[in-house]
């Protein structure tokens, strides 16, 4: 038995093979001198491999989508197979005596360079695909799986820490819980752990090395317990809390289809947080009763290219739309800072955190800002859509966003486009200006939300990215509280609503705090809700006090 | 050799779809080439990335042509193609 201890970031208890996530950006194999016949039956192999996977993947799109939806892998397909491109990967081979890895890098680099040459925004688009198809002959070759994960049972995920692009690509059923040597409770692992409900253990250091693949492990997010082959006494104790966790679930069961209201009669708006359209079903399953921050970002951190008018339309309606008439708020592009996206070009920052990031890249370029709001207001017409802008510091930033907004809507009244006109405008409060001038932007909007975790950041001069920070970083402190109460008060005072929406809305400690600071919404994971509906539905809303205000 | 000239309508041009399915049903006529032509540049419709390459676009004039044994029935299968999906 290994026992290891690090820092449990995401609750829970799983049981599993430790799977070492492995990425494939780097040709590590670069073979001189290869044997270019070796080579080229390696290369045909795996793009048998490839023809195979995209053959599946049509398959499942026709299921799921139709015809229109497969063409793309059809496409993906030929490209495989595509003689020029072959040609190239053959004379590289040839003349070179490079290895395969390097001589399908090099026929990509060739075509897509091609594509992306032509005068043409369609086709330039078009470079990415045969990036796409480039890429996964080289993961054949390598043996690394597509989504990062190969094998046939769900595993614990282990990793030195994941970018926010990579958690995006996972295939999420097969992941049981995480465990990675660096991290913190606010990266982006942690988040998706919660977001998924799987437990994740952080800052396990070198402790924990690739020579762990494969081997059995318990790990606990409670206490940051990680288990390789337990002995009998210490299985015992982790699958007494895989039974306890089961009966909590299905306590949990009952919440469902219950009013989110206290004893006495104070209603809560019980909102999720959602990262793509796919964690709709999360919310439905969890009885979410709306999503009070729907992140933008998946669609631009998953691109090789700034996304469409219409794609974004899509994903937005998506969601607009299975939400029936419940409210769904969509925060504008958060890009900066921890999360980096090298199309956007900008610039290296000493403190990213303090950057152009969020609202500010979109002031600075307008287009991209109006091609998201254009997506926005066409998707307002199918549900209850709100519009939230993030890093606000200044009433000018919002009444520049609001003329921006003024903008879209005047040119889809003259395009005939449908939209709705009342659609709900609303900031974030996250940063210690934005608390200053509550009251200025209350008169503006429809709405507060309050980012915790980037308002504990900014308030407590504490990196949420740094891994040893930890009892700096307190979202508890009562300068983060007071903060929260006196937005809560400048909202009430214009008439609007205040939300939570970080990390700090589903903790269960808090909760008397906010119904005393008068909070009107929580908007958490979804696995949070039904924990947190539990605890509404046995407290007393006039009894509980601002005690935690104090210091 | 039989050959036919077209003004494309689909307002994307020959994008990635069409000039799938085109690489695909030109593919069918075994021995028999079918080439697309434009301004000058002559790919064979097989070559997938190459077809794109051309860059054809609504309003632009191609020239398609196919030889070989079964050049019949390929170009009449090929214009078919273009009419109802360019």
């Amino acid at each position: 038995m290994i026992l290891m201890q690090g820092k449990g970031v995401s609750k829970g208890v799983a049981h599993g093979p430790i799977y070492f996530f492995r990425r494939a950006e780097a040709v590590s194999a670069r073979a001189q001198n290869a044997d270019p016949e070796t080579e080229k039956q390696r290369i045909a192999a795996a793009q048998e491999q490839a023809i195979a996977q995209l053959e599946q993947l049509a398959e499942k799109a026709r299921e799921e989508a139709g015809d229109e939806a497969a063409v793309l892998f059809e496409t993906h397909a030929m490209f495989v197979e595509d003689e020029d491109y072959v040609d190239c990967m053959m004379t590289a081979l040839d003349e070179r005596h490079c290895s395969a890895e390097e001589a399908v890098e090099l026929a990509g680099k060739e075509f897509a360079a091609m594509l992306a040459a032509m005068d043409d925004a369609y086709m330039q688009a078009r470079a990415a695909d045969i990036q796409d198809v480039t890429r996964r002959i080289v993961n054949n070759l390598m043996g690394v799986a597509e989504g990062g994960i190969e094998s046939d049972v769900p595993v614990i995920l282990a990793a030195d820490d994941l970018a926010p692009s990579e958690t995006l690509q996972l295939d999420k059923s097969k992941i049981l819980g995480f465990i990675t040597q660096g991290g913190s409770g606010n990266s982006h692992t942690a988040i998706l752990a919660r977001t998924m409900g799987i437990p994740a253990i952080c800052g396990l250091g070198e402790s924990l090395s690739a020579e762990m693949n494969g081997r059995d492990a318990y790990i606990d997010g409670d206490t940051g317990q990680v288990a390789i082959e337990p002995d009998e006494i210490t299985l015992g104790a982790f699958q007494a809390k895989f039974e306890t966790q089961r009966e909590m679930k299905e306590l949990m069961e009952a919440m469902k289809g219950q009013k989110d209201v206290t004893l006495d009669g104070r209603d809560m708006m019980l909102y999720c947080n959602i990262g793509s359209p796919e964690d709709v079903a999360a919310v439905q399953a969890n009885d979410g009763q709306g999503i009070g921050l729907f992140r933008s970002e998946f669609l631009y951190l998953a691109a090789s290219d700034y996304p469409s008018e219409e794609e974004q339309f899509r994903a937005y309606k998506a969601v607009a739309s299975a939400m029936g008439g419940k409210r769904v708020v969509i925060r504008t592009l958060d890009i900066g800072a921890d999360k980096q996206v090298d199309y956007f070009k900008l610039q290296k920052e000493e403190n990213p955190a303090l950057g152009v990031r969020a609202i500010r890249i979109c002031l600075n370029r307008p287009e991209v800002f109006r091609t998201q709001l254009r997506a926005l207001y066409r998707a307002s017409a199918y549900g209850k859509v709100a519009i939230m802008f993030p890093m606000i510091t200044s009433v000018w930033e919002v009444k520049e966003c609001k003329r921006a907004c003024q903008k879209v809507m005047a040119e889809l009244d003259k395009e005939g486009v449908p939209y709705r006109r009342d659609t709900e405008i609303g900031v974030m409060i996250e940063t210690p200006a934005s608390i200053f001038v509550a009251e200025e932007l209350a008169r503006e909007v429809d709405f507060f939300s309050v980012g915790t975790n980037d308002l504990t950041q900014y308030t407590l001069a504490c990196d949420r990215q740094a891994n040893d920070l930890g009892k700096f970083f307190d979202p508890h402190h009562p300068a983060v509280l007071r903060a929260l109460k006196m937005a809560a008060d400048a909202a009430h005072k214009a008439g609007i609503w205040i939300g939570i929406c970080g990390e700090l809305g589903a903790d269960l400690e808090m909760l008397e705090t906010f119904l005393a600071i008068g909070i009107d919404e929580l908007s958490v994971a979804p696995t949070a809700v039904l924990p947190l509906r539990a605890k509404i539905r046995k407290s007393i809303a006039k009894t509980c006090t601002l005690e935690r205000l104090e210091s | 050799m039989k050959q036919f000239t077209y003004t494309i309508t689909d307002p994307l041009g020959i994008h990635a779809r069409p000039a799938g399915l085109l690489a695909k049903v030109a593919k069918g006529f075994g021995d028999t080439v079918v080439t697309v032509t434009k301004d000058g540049t002559t790919v064979k419709a097989s070559q997938l990335m190459k077809l794109m390459g051309l860059g054809v676009k609504q309003g632009n004039v191609v020239t398609v042509a196919a030889e070989g044994p079964a050049e019949e029935e390929a170009i009449a299968a090929v214009e078919e193609f273009f009419r109802t999906n360019l």
